[in-house]
């Protein structure tokens, strides 16, 4: 169904970039249509509501800078699936992991805040990293030694998570004020943010991982090997290539970088530990992943789209009296449009 | 802690146990055809807002209990567009499905957030009329309590006594296998995410309209992510389904009964055991191959053209 045609190395690309962002375009109308329509099925004027939510996010420097500042966690989340999965690692505990590093950078600018920002920052991404990378341990190793499938209990520990989070917060962490969530940190413990808007830090973050991502995949031999443990793990194995090394290693730097998410989404975006903080960042930055193909250039541009879709939601829920979560609509049917390639999209599968 | 207390807690336990255990048996039969629905939690939620709203509409439980059922089904329909007419990743359509079904429910049940529904009726357990009020009142369950277990027996019967049931694991395990066999696995698959779909709707529908009685967003707070821990912990058969749901929700009430007597113990940490439980489980009979997973579960079935 998907067709292969013969084409000349470079001639074609551009044709092909063309082709492929119409693609892209027609897909993403079709996921508005189908969303105007059930805005008209509940009787919401569906033009208006389309209008609101493109020009709240792209028609100003404002919305623009929104969009940004939303994008930041799932363009690192997505990221974390995307490094596992060059070796065959399905990780599905974004979330947990997302989570636990907020708990750890939490520890740190809870504890060290008399610590200036140049040691404290760096200290917060540490723990961050630290506290993702040990959530991703346990589904890597039970892997890695064959025990059990990484994506049950990656998803699992998912659960666990916010619950861990929850007790820290509700037994030791919160404020005087409020029992949901801890003490605003100090501006010692935040990210700076860029250009005055709420952009933080934690983009460049972002960028730089994709970008180092992108060139320890292709230049260089940690690269190679997970791409050939990725094709085939018994062939990689019996050319000398550390299995199990490997598999536990990515699992974990892929938890690394979720919770280098958390860490950001705390220090850079609330300047405190909220309860249930994130609701679905994670599987969000999973299902990005998949549909970029774990391509660094595809996250950054899906995660932008998903971004614009789920900021234009609260203006949405502003003047179209609508709840917030209606946008979920919306994304799902941008998702559902990608996922099912209808018959005009002959790129390659998922 | 008297005995009414304690009795107070089993009772509740009986009662949220119950969807949990449809939601249960309904995955088990996805699974066991070889398909992973995480979008279980947008299928719950839409099932129970759904039947809530036609509940209040009408009136009529029995009818919004139907609603709840159909829409269960043709949201697992959605899920099996996805990944068996257009062979999409299961993980990835599942995910999404759950955001699907997140704002679909906040859009349906808006205009019911509040309102209050007449729920099932509830009968007392057969046998202990002569008790009093106030202990009688804790063995009053509505019908859907009471089709539960019977409901486990017939999915294993289904699942394993009958010939369909028969090419139905075959599909989990092998499904190139069953196409050899003159069977469709496509239409096997779809037939199982229908049944677990259903399935799925009555856990919905006596979450919202016999058990709690109200709707609220995002009500199911992670049951059906619950509900894959649970079949995971059962084993991928229905009769220890039971046991798992009972357990789970056991394991709620017996929270529920600490913090009542004075104990103190987290609840969030308490809310953790379930998961905990199923993964050690997990890693006890990982080793076991007899005991593991359905072969196919996860793959796309390319056919064979």
């Amino acid at each position: 169904m998907s067709g292969v045609g013969v084409q000349p190395p470079s001639a074609m690309l551009g044709r092909r970039l063309l082709q492929t962002g119409a693609r892209y375009l027609v897909m993403i109308l079709l996921a508005f249509l189908l969303f105007g329509f059930i805005l008209m099925l509940s009787g919401k004027e569906p033009l208006p509501s389309i209008r609101d939510i493109l020009v709240s996010t792209l028609g100003s420097g404002y919305g623009l800078s929104e969009v940004v500042v939303a994008m930041i966690p799932m363009l690192i989340t997505a990221l974390a699936v995307a490094l596992p999965s060059r070796v065959g690692l399905i990780n599905v505990g974004g979330e947990g992991q997302l989570y636990i590093g907020a708990a750890f950078a939490t520890w740190g600018a809870l504890t060290l805040q008399h610590w200036p920002a140049w040691a404290l920052l760096p200290t917060m991404m540490l723990l961050g990293m630290l506290g993702g990378a040990l959530w991703a341990l346990v589904p890597g190793y039970l892997r890695a030694i064959g025990l059990v499938n990484e994506t049950i209990t990656s998803l699992l520990l998912n659960s666990v998570a916010p619950k861990i989070v929850g007790f820290l917060i509700f037994g030791f962490w919160h404020s005087a004020m409020d029992t949901v969530k801890t003490a605003n940190f100090v501006p010692a413990a935040r990210l700076p943010t860029l250009f005055g808007t709420r952009i933080h830090l934690g983009l460049v973050m972002g960028l730089v991982l994709l970008a180092l991502f992108e060139f320890a995949m292709r230049h260089t031999v940690w690269g190679l090997e997970m791409r050939a443990i990725g094709g085939n793990p018994q062939a990689a194995q019996r050319n000398g290539i550390p299995l199990k090394a490997y598999l536990v290693t990515t699992m974990c730097l892929g938890g690394a970088v979720a919770g280098l998410a958390g860490m950001a989404q705390v220090s850079g975006f609330y300047g405190v530990l909220l309860l249930n903080f994130s609701t679905g960042l994670g599987f969000m930055g999973f299902l990005i992943c998949w549909l970029a193909g774990g391509e660094p250039l595809g996250i950054l541009l899906l995660s932008f789209v998903v971004a614009v879709i789920t900021t234009g939601g609260n203006l949405l829920q502003l003047t179209r009296d609508l709840p917030y979560a209606v946008i979920n609509i919306l994304l799902a049917f941008t998702l559902f449009v990608v996922l099912a390639r209808p018959a005009f999209f002959e790129g390659k599968k998922a | 802690m008297n005995l009414l207390s304690i009795l107070g807690v089993l009772s509740s336990a009986v009662l949220s146990g119950a969807s949990l255990l449809y939601t249960t048996l309904g995955e088990i039969i996805d699974e066991r055809a070889g398909i992973v629905n995480l979008g279980l939690e947008g299928v719950l939620l839409v099932g129970a807002s759904s039947g809530f709203a036609v509940t209040s509409l009408t009136g009529s439980p029995y009818l919004g209990v139907l609603v709840a059922v159909l829409a269960g089904g043709l949201m697992n329909m959605i899920v099996g567009y996805l990944v068996i007419t257009r062979q999409a990743n299961q993980l990835a359509s599942g995910l999404a499905v759950m955001f699907f079904g997140f704002g679909l429910s906040a859009l349906v049940g808006k205009p019911y957030v509040g309102a209050r529904i007449r729920g099932l009726p509830r009968f007392l357990l057969p046998g202990l009329e002569g008790l009093p009020p106030l202990y009688s009142s804790l063995f009053k369950f509505d019908p859907l309590v009471y089709l539960v277990v019977p409901m486990a027996v017939l999915v294993w019967w289904a699942l394993f006594r009958t010939r369909w049931g028969l090419a139905l694991r075959a599909t989990g395990e092998n499904a190139d296998a069953v196409f050899a066999s003159g069977r469709n696995p496509r239409r096997i698959r779809y037939q199982a995410l229908l049944a677990g779909g259903l399935l799925a709707g009555l856990g919905a529908a006596h979450l919202s309209i016999a058990y709690t009685m109200n709707w609220s967003e995002y009500m199911t707070a992670g049951r059906g992510f619950i509900a894959v821990a649970l079949v995971i912990f059962s084993r991928w058969h229905p009769l220890r389904a039971i046991v798992g749901a009972l357990l789970f929700s056991g394991a709620v009430a017996f929270q529920l009964l600490l913090q009542s007597s004075g104990v103190q113990v987290s609840p969030f940490l308490l809310d953790t055991i379930p998961y905990i439980l199923t993964l050690l489980v997990l890693v006890a009979w990982g080793g076991n191959r007899r005991q593991s997973a359905p072969a196919a579960l996860g793959r796309v079935y390319h056919g064979t053209e």
